[in-house]
């Protein structure tokens, strides 16, 4: 790896680990004081690796002298708190405390930072934004580029979440047993939306969006490691993040738009992702509670699939049957529909589709002019042009219009 | 938005005793496509419970009997939520109702909020 590319690539991967250690070390109340260290601690690195060359071993480097910089730090701290403040965590001052960079310590420190962020006092879009930031190593640019918005809108967020951490006195630890269960579902709808904005986002830069779902899935891999973490839904959400990955090369063109899933190449599916989800999927059917994720993996497992089968598409009616009894969501009752067509016909999905009073939506009329394509055409191509009259992005516009085109050929 | 309870009551004299896996299935089918179709339009409060046949019924003095069929023909099979507009839209989501195609019937009734 060359030198320009060697930096940014660190600080991908080590960026957050050290972070993650020196607050745990320190305290959420010190969290900026551990990012600024770190920080300092690459640009040094940027100085130094330029015009000295590369060390040996450039993260046992970062980590040196990053573990140097917190002891002056502690020291300091220690000068002023002894004269100042006594008694305030005496135990985190003192400068022989071990600073562990270890693999088993950074791996405990982010899990446990995990927690902390997807506190519940914190709102869902900051959660998200900060665990990019802390947890994954991204710049606020690259978190305003995934949530199309700006910088500072981004950098406001997170100080505002960073704050609220420390007047609430968030622990970096995680939680007793009893509460693992209920903070752990925060902490997974977190990833799952994580993962969402990186597989869904409108953003055409490729290759930030193949970070998000990546880093994602790192982040509910360390929850499986951990056996205090190792929960069912915990598997289904990795399992579902397998199997949607798996499309990952297929579901974009060169230039970023987006391959609807009848005209993949499958070809380009990636065959161990598909089955590391359904090594995922089978550790989630324990326990007797059947979660979302699980109900989603398991329609995102059907789906790896391409070929129809009266079979498939009456499993995936099914689940989505039971996944809107656990929570309703406009995209399931649409894609619940399509299902009922692909198993029952399009006239009673017809029938079902008009009850959804969704009509405000493009997608409904996209659905509604497929259904009605090939039937009834006249109101096939009106369901069509209404669908891109109410669409915004791009991607749905070409798709729409592909849709008319055909139509009118 | 009101919320309704739907009482499915069947017909328990006339109820088969023995059903197959297969046919239990198909049953299971007809119930998971009607809520599924009124979860989809964000109309399912709870998908309630299902009960089974035997019950008992405690009365004042210490009365208790097994019931319920001492005083009904009718047992109670479960029960849903939705939400509905109306009284008549509550009654017409539960025209799908799979227990209509074994003689028995949806009994609405409107939901009064405690507050």
């Amino acid at each position: 790896m060359k030198e320009q590319e060697l930096i940014p690539h660190l600080f991908r991967t080590e960026y957050s680990k050290i972070v993650a250690v020196l607050s745990k070390l320190f305290g959420i109340e010190y969290m900026e004081t551990a990012e600024d260290i770190v920080s300092d601690t690459f640009l040094l690195a940027a100085e130094t690796w330029g015009l000295k060359g590369l060390p040996k071993n450039p993260t046992a480097w970062l980590y040196t002298v990053s573990k140097n910089k917190a002891i002056d730090f502690l020291r300091r701290e220690k000068l002023f708190t002894g004269k100042i403040i006594p008694a305030i965590k005496p135990e985190s001052i003192s400068p022989e405390h071990e600073i562990d960079l270890s693999s088993k310590n950074i791996n405990d420190s982010q899990l446990q930072m995990m927690f902390a962020i997807c506190h519940p006092c914190i709102p869902t879009e900051a959660q998200i934004g900060l665990s990019l930031n802390i947890l994954c190593g991204f710049g606020g640019e690259e978190i305003a580029d995934a949530f199309l918005t700006n910088k500072e809108t981004i950098y406001k967020r997170l100080a505002r979440a960073k704050e609220k951490l420390r007047t609430e006195k968030v622990e970096i630890e995680l939680p007793v047993q009893s509460e693992i269960n209920s903070r752990l579902e925060t902490v997974l709808t977190t990833l799952y939306l994580l993962f969402s904005e990186g597989y869904y986002s409108t953003s055409k830069n490729t290759i930030l969006r193949k970070d998000l779902c990546i880093e994602a899935m790192r982040l509910n891999l360390m929850l499986i490691q951990n056996e205090q973490t190792n929960t069912a839904p915990a598997n289904a959400l990795l399992a579902l993040m397998c199997f949607h990955s798996s499309r990952f090369e297929a579901r974009t063109n060169q230039n970023g738009d987006i391959i609807l899933y009848e005209e993949q190449d499958e070809s380009l599916w990636n065959k161990e992702l598909i089955e590391k989800g359904e090594h995922y999927l089978n550790c989630a059917s324990t326990g007797t509670r059947l979660s979302k994720y699980h109900l989603e993996a398991a329609i995102a497992y059907w789906h790896t699939n391409k070929k129809d089968t009266k079979e498939k598409w009456e499993n995936i009616l099914q689940l989505y049957n039971k996944l809107l009894q656990i929570e309703y969501s406009p995209i399931a009752a649409l894609n619940r529909t399509y299902a009922l067509a692909k198993a029952n016909g399009k006239e009673e999905a017809i029938i079902e589709a008009e009850k959804l009073g969704l009509s405000d939506d493009h997608l409904y009329h996209s659905l509604l002019g497929n259904l009605y394509s090939g039937l009834d055409n006249a109101k096939a191509l009106q369901h069509f042009k209404t669908a891109l009259a109410l669409a915004r992005s791009g991607t749905d516009r070409s798709a729409i219009t592909k849709n008319i085109d055909r139509l009118n050929s | 938005m009101k919320e309704f309870l739907l009482v499915f009551r069947i017909d328990a004299a006339g109820q088969q005793s023995q059903v197959s896996p297969e046919q239990m299935q198909a049953r299971m089918k007809l119930w998971q496509d009607w809520m599924g179709s009124i979860a989809a339009q964000n109309k399912l409060v709870s998908s309630g419970n299902r009960l089974t046949p035997e019950g008992r019924v405690v009365k004042a003095n210490n009365v208790i009997t097994n019931g319920p069929y001492v005083e009904i023909k009718e047992a109670i099979g479960g029960y849903i939520i939705i939400r509905a507009d109306s009284l008549d839209e509550a009654a017409e989501l539960s025209k799908g109702c799979p227990i209509l195609n074994s003689g028995g019937n949806v009994e609405v009734r409107t939901v009064v909020p405690m507050d």
